[in-house]
């Protein structure tokens, strides 16, 4: 049995509220707050980025798996905020946490979907018999325009996952990728922000990258939606998950656990693997997960887990999803956010 | 030209590795050649608590070029549950509400950057438990 044998998420404590944002730019907050369904975003401490959060991540999932870091064969970060254009964010993380130095690493990019990609990589070295242990994490600090949409959405934030085959509390029971070129959403290098391509961004990208990696995947695994307790999809905003998960045949209560958007936003390559990992704070054994992520570009990776009866060991070892959502937040003005996210033009 | 001093300081700064007397026990942080107890010089690395109570602490209002968007921010002593004392900035917190004796845990943060395209220094810091 192959699959994930500690998990952990880290929220920053700083956020704003989406009417804040609109206001700055005379936009109706009840507009936004309705059309696009988010109410306030995680924003990272002047002093966090993608290697912090990955850390912190990263620590939660060690004292779940509760093993040696030096086991850990594969380092993955998948991210579009990696703080060096040239330098591996993994290789500050190796250190932070005694993992190597005899270990593979690697940062991944993929828009949204760069946590899935360094997840499913682990999980296949793992499987192979390669290495015993190797650890995925998808973190961001996102980058959104002043003004554009995607200030109300782009947030902080990640999930990393430590697979292997020993005490698996969540099984990875089928994979399936589903990848084509769709310009939906881009960044060219030595931007600062990404562009995207407007309503382009829904139905020839975001749900046709979801619905065929789901539908080969339900099709593969000869599983129905309704034999899921539980299902999450990359959360661009808090409608699209909504949405595809209606087309798929998911209920409302399936993925409400998973549906962390309009009150963290989106952590782009953390988003999915941040709500599957509020999924298995609360999941109980043998429950079925349902993930699909996807990344602008694009494309998308879907996994089906299931939750083993060692779940209920590691669950409270280390801090909840939905305690850093709802507790211990700061809220921000816009230009405390500004400064925070260096929109402030200033003398070197 | 801090890079070979940051370098150097990665055990401490990112896995709080100190050094105990094979001989006394008595724990150095930062390690050091010589126990400053018992003078011997065999040593084996430990790694501290990430856990502490805060001694005293002071707000630094007017920073240091580097620290200068970040002000008002709290520095405080750290006693850690090993009974080790770290300094250390303290994060996440408007430091009107730190109080002695308040819980903290030492969580992995970027401390400094060199200049706008030298390396970015990472180590710890302190944020309410």
């Amino acid at each position: 049995m192959v699959g994930i044998v500690g998990y952990g998420a880290y929220l920053p404590k700083y956020r704003i509220k989406a009417e804040v944002i609109a206001q700055q730019w005379g936009a109706d907050p009840a507009a936004i707050t309705r059309g696009l369904q988010l109410f306030e975003k995680t924003v990272p401490g002047q002093d966090e980025d993608t290697i912090t959060i990955s850390v912190a991540a990263a620590r939660s999932a060690l004292k779940r798996a509760r093993i040696n870091p030096k086991d850990i064969g594969a380092v993955y970060i998948g991210s579009e905020s990696h703080p060096y254009a040239v330098k591996p964010s993994g290789t500050i993380l190796i250190d932070a946490l005694g993992i190597g130095p005899h270990v593979h690493v690697a940062s991944y990019e993929f828009a949204c979907k760069a946590g899935s990609e360094a997840m499913y990589v682990a999980y296949s070295h793992v499987k192979s018999g390669e290495m015993k242990y190797a650890l995925g994490i998808g973190a961001d600090t996102s980058q959104g325009a002043p003004g554009d949409a995607l200030e109300y959405s782009a947030s902080a934030g990640g999930a990393a996952f430590i697979m292997g085959s020993e005490r698996v509390v969540a099984e990875i029971l089928f994979t399936h990728s589903y990848t084509s070129d769709t310009p939906d959403f881009w960044r060219r290098e030595g931007e600062s922000y990404p562009r995207h391509g407007g309503r382009f961004t829904g139905d020839p990208a975001y749900f046709k990258h979801i619905m065929g990696a789901a539908q080969a995947l339900l099709e593969k695994s000869k599983m129905k939606p309704e034999d899921f307790a539980y299902a999450v999809f990359h959360m661009p905003n808090g409608k699209f998950p909504q949405e595809v998960g209606k087309r798929l045949g998911f209920t409302k209560q399936q993925l409400e656990v998973g549906w962390v958007v309009p009150w963290m936003g989106n952590t782009y390559s953390g988003s999915s693997p941040t709500g599957l990992a509020g999924i298995l704070d609360v999941a109980k054994p043998n429950d079925l997960i349902f993930m699909v992520s996807f990344g602008s570009g694009a494309g998308s990776d879907g996994f089906v887990y299931r939750v083993t009866d060692e779940i209920t060991n590691v669950q409270d070892r280390a801090p909840k999803l939905r305690e850093m959502l709802d507790t211990n937040k700061i809220h921000l003005n816009y230009g405390e956010y500004a400064k925070f996210r260096r929109k402030i033009k200033l003398n070197d | 030209m801090i890079t070979a001093r940051y370098h150097r300081e990665i055990p401490q700064r990112y896995r709080l590795e100190a050094a105990k007397c094979s001989s006394c026990g008595h724990v150095s942080f930062p390690p050091r050649l010589v126990c400053p107890q018992c003078k011997a010089r065999k040593f084996e690395a430990v790694n501290l608590s990430d856990e502490g109570t805060i001694v005293t602490f002071t707000v630094v209002r007017v920073a240091s070029d580097k620290f200068s968007k970040e002000t008002p921010f709290g520095v405080g002593i750290v006693e850690l549950n090993d009974g080790v004392r770290v300094t250390a900035q303290i994060a996440d917190v408007h430091p009107d509400e730190l109080k002695v004796g308040q819980k903290v845990k030492l969580v992995f943060r970027r401390v400094q950057e060199d200049g706008k395209a030298g390396i970015l220094c990472y180590g710890y810091k302190a944020v309410l438990a």
